[in-house]
């Protein structure tokens, strides 16, 4: 499928702090490996994840993102989650309507004991964007330098 | 300028082995702002904290990156160290390298190239940190207990035991709580009331517990250490502190067919009452829906034979303030409306009961003193069929409860076991879904009931109840003969599923403490904290957590107590410092942020800004109370103005992380 193969994409995944980033943690704690190219951002709660953080990633030229947090109803923060969900699903479709593929932008619930999830979620999504090739990078107009 | 020091750590060979650490430290030095970069083979080691800390004090250094395990391992350990050097500990950031890139890549040069990206990352983000000061706030040493059954007086009981003042509110005229209603408890057949009065008496008597009866809670603000709660204080029409509780009131007051809620209307008490014998406190209080006098003024025979003058039509509801360090929701369970079951003819025949019923018809102190006589025509029944799950582990579109009510199981083995001793010539059936007895002694006690006391167990479920002349046709099916079943009965019993008290959840929304839909309140963690609400000081205690039975609850109970001590034992909390905060001059008082925020944390100020030629303006801006916010986040994402951040996981930071990850 792929038509370079020494291409690899660049993936971000935010992972909340509570559940997510653990997850991370446990599966490399039991040495279950995924791509190198999957790098983590730290975040207190899938909630703090602000639209904007995903749109400037898309402008650096990131070709997939992927946010991570605790499974509905067990947020840290009570709630937090589904803001984010709720969030993320209009983002989400907004960057389709804009031309970044769906499957470049997922939510996926980890908790802190799925070490074994985290790898295989990070292995599929690394697959699914290997698989759409190179992204177009967003354009930010305002400060072209 | 900014001055960073980077620390690879080799972490013996966990790192060392798949990570280039020389080529990771040589290519960070090369980062801006970096002025030092060094490794070292355990940076956690005391001798590589000392590595740290000499470096930044000779370095002057104004930022530290890690490179080494998750955060979740050595950050409290790190910040330590900076702090050691004089250094705000806030000004520090790791790169995991270890759990998030040694131990899981096997190339060697790809797991290089990861750990200096990561390291970029961080340094990236440790230039844009900022020193973080963790707040202090005070502790009102007063905790407030609200609900005073089993729960609330064993968690008040405990409280004061460590010496800390605690009120009860309880809504009820009395402090007890379902328990006071219960005849035996299982599995050792004890009386309720011989093991719960004693610790209601306790309450009274214990100088450092307040009881408010009949009251309850009418506004909560304030946070963890400092709340401040509105107490209403009904009105009982009878001065608590005169009455003697002689009850002679209760004898001579003329309107006799009020329905006694404490024998849940199974028999009639007065317009003035005194709940029962045992009462804590042991003060009449006047129905003043039944009230001939309070109604339409004529009457007032209390009155005129209360020797203690304890009377007083005139007196009005009350409003007390107090302020409390801790609050324990304890505000328990209530079983289920029966009406809408009406295949078992509840409605219907007033022989069908629900447990809690029957357990007043089985009670020494209940309406027919003890002995157990059909509430239609006051003979004894000779057949009884208790029906499990009623309302319990229903499908989620039906019209019960989808959970187990945990308790039914056992108290229908103890209903039929104290049938079967006390009328032997009784037949006893239970049908049950599952006969679910965890609990120390508990499936032993159920044995006991089937193999000694021969009860009737038969799995399945009644269909259909209907009474005929004077009799109650069962229809049932025995899911393991696979037959079906009639049984001419003289008595049902439904064992009713259990649900929050209703006062939980306008509570909840006071304490903006978080509820399932159950309205059973949630526990910070399900599994690690289970006595605390995710709103810090918060605890909740017995049943308005989930079903329970009577050890449990006192288990809980004291668990609630012993996080409330912890609490109050301390003259103030280290808040968070990474919490929210609004930019004052970006806010425009939406209430996007509030709204989002599930801890109160937020309130609006009018403040003074400077407007055009010289005027001033008055804006509404948020502001955030950095003792209760827990530092999610979710206010920065709803504000529309980009007015909210968040400290130590601010805007510009997450960017710029992202920046060097892609880069």
């Amino acid at each position: 499928m792929q038509v370079n193969s020494e291409w690899k994409p660049t993936i971000v995944a935010f992972c909340c702090n509570w559940c997510s980033y653990a997850g991370a943690d446990l599966s490399g704690t039991n040495r279950l490996s995924y791509p190198a190219n999957v790098r983590i951002i730290r975040i207190p709660c899938s909630c703090r994840l602000n639209p904007m953080f995903i749109l400037r990633a898309f402008q650096r030229g990131a070709d997939g993102v992927i946010l991570c947090g605790c499974h509905p109803g067990d947020c840290r923060y009570t709630t937090g989650n589904y803001y984010a969900r709720r969030r993320m699903t209009l983002l989400f479709s907004m960057l389709d309507y804009l031309g970044i593929e769906r499957a470049r932008t997922r939510v996926e619930w980890v908790s802190a004991a799925e070490g074994a999830k985290f790898a295989a979620t990070m292995n599929d999504f690394v697959q699914t964007v290997t698989a759409l090739g190179e992204n177009r990078r967003l354009e930010d107009l305002r400060c072209k330098a | 300028m900014q001055r960073i020091g980077v620390f690879v750590c080799w972490c013996g060979t966990n790192i060392a082995a798949t990570v280039d650490v020389q080529a990771v430290s040589d290519a960070l030095a090369k980062e801006p702002g970096v002025v030092l970069s060094a490794n070292y083979q355990y940076m956690c080691s005391q001798t590589g904290q000392d590595l740290i800390e000499t470096a930044i004090r000779e370095h002057a250094l104004t930022g530290v990156v890690i490179c080494s395990c998750s955060p979740r391992m050595h950050e409290q350990t790190f910040r330590k160290t900076v702090a050691r050097a004089g250094l705000n500990p806030y000004l520090l950031e790791i790169a995991n390298i270890r759990e998030q890139c040694s131990w899981i890549h096997k190339d060697r040069a790809q797991a290089t190239e990861k750990a200096i990206i990561l390291g970029r990352a961080a340094i990236a983000k440790v230039q844009l940190n900022t020193p973080l000061q963790a707040g202090q706030s005070p502790v009102t040493k007063r905790a407030l207990v609200i609900g005073g059954g089993i729960a609330g007086i064993q968690t008040a009981l405990d409280i004061a035991e460590a010496g800390f003042a605690v009120d009860i509110v309880e809504k009820q005229p009395t402090i007890g709580g379902k328990m006071t209603q219960l005849d035996k408890t299982f599995p050792t057949l004890d009386c309720a009331a011989c093991i719960l009065t004693p610790k209601m008496v306790d309450c009274a008597q214990n100088e450092k517990i307040r009881i408010f009866s009949y009251s309850e809670v009418e506004a909560v603000s304030g946070f963890v250490g400092s709340f401040r709660v509105t107490i209403r204080k009904k009105a009982r029409y009878v001065r608590e502190d005169v009455c003697t509780g002689c009850g002679l009131c209760t004898e001579k007051c003329p309107q006799k067919k009020v329905p006694n809620a404490f024998n849940l209307g199974l028999d009639t008490r007065r317009a003035i009452y005194i709940p029962f014998a045992q009462a804590v406190p042991k003060v009449a209080v006047i129905d003043a829906d039944y009230c001939s006098m309070l109604k339409n003024g004529k009457c007032g025979v209390c009155a005129k034979v209360c020797a203690a003058g304890a009377i007083d039509y005139t007196q009005k509801d009350e409003l007390v303030e107090c302020e409390y360090g801790a609050i324990v929701a304890a505000t328990g369970y209530n079983p289920i409306d029966l009406s809408g079951y009406d295949e078992f003819a509840y409605s219907r025949s007033p022989d069908v009961v629900s447990s809690l019923e029957f357990e007043r018809l089985m009670n020494a102190a209940g309406p027919t003193g003890g002995t157990l006589l059909r509430p239609s025509d006051k003979t004894h029944p000779k057949t009884i069929v208790f029906v499990q799950c009623v309302g319990s582990r229903c499908s989620a579109e039906g019209k019960g409860k989808t959970y187990c009510s945990k308790i039914c199981c056992m108290y229908t083995a103890k209903h039929a076991m104290l049938c079967r001793e006390k009328y032997p010539d009784t037949d006893v059936y239970v049908f049950y879904i599952d006969v679910r007895t965890p609990g120390k002694n508990f499936d032993e006690f159920y044995r006991r009931a089937v193999e000694e006391y021969g009860v009737h167990y038969i799995k399945g479920m009644v269909g259909k109840v209907s009474p005929e002349g004077g009799k109650l046709k069962v229809q049932a099916s025995d899911l393991l003969d696979g037959r079906q079943l009639h049984i001419d009965a003289d008595m049902v019993v439904l064992a009713a599923a259990i649900e929050p008290d209703k006062s939980a959840r306008p509570l909840a929304t006071m304490l903006t403490a978080s509820m399932d839909t159950n309205d059973f309140f949630t526990e910070a963690h399900p599994k690690l904290r289970p006595v605390e609400s995710p709103t810090a000081g918060v605890f909740l205690s017995g049943c308005c957590q989930g079903p329970k039975d009577i050890p449990e609850t006192v288990a809980q109970a004291s668990a609630a107590a012993s996080k409330v001590i912890g609490l109050l034992s301390k003259d103030s909390i280290v808040c968070n410092p990474c919490v929210a905060q609004p930019d004052e001059l970006m806010c425009n008082g939406c209430s996007s942020c509030e709204k989002v925020c599930p801890y109160g944390a937020i309130t609006y100020l009018d403040k003074e800004f400077r407007g055009p030629n010289r005027t001033t303006l008055l804006r509404r801006v948020a502001q955030v109370n950095p003792a209760v916010c827990q530092g999610c986040g979710a206010c920065t994402v709803a504000c529309p103005s980009g007015a909210m951040d968040l400290k130590g996981f601010s805007n510009r930071q997450i960017m710029a992380e992202v920046d060097a990850i892609c880069r």
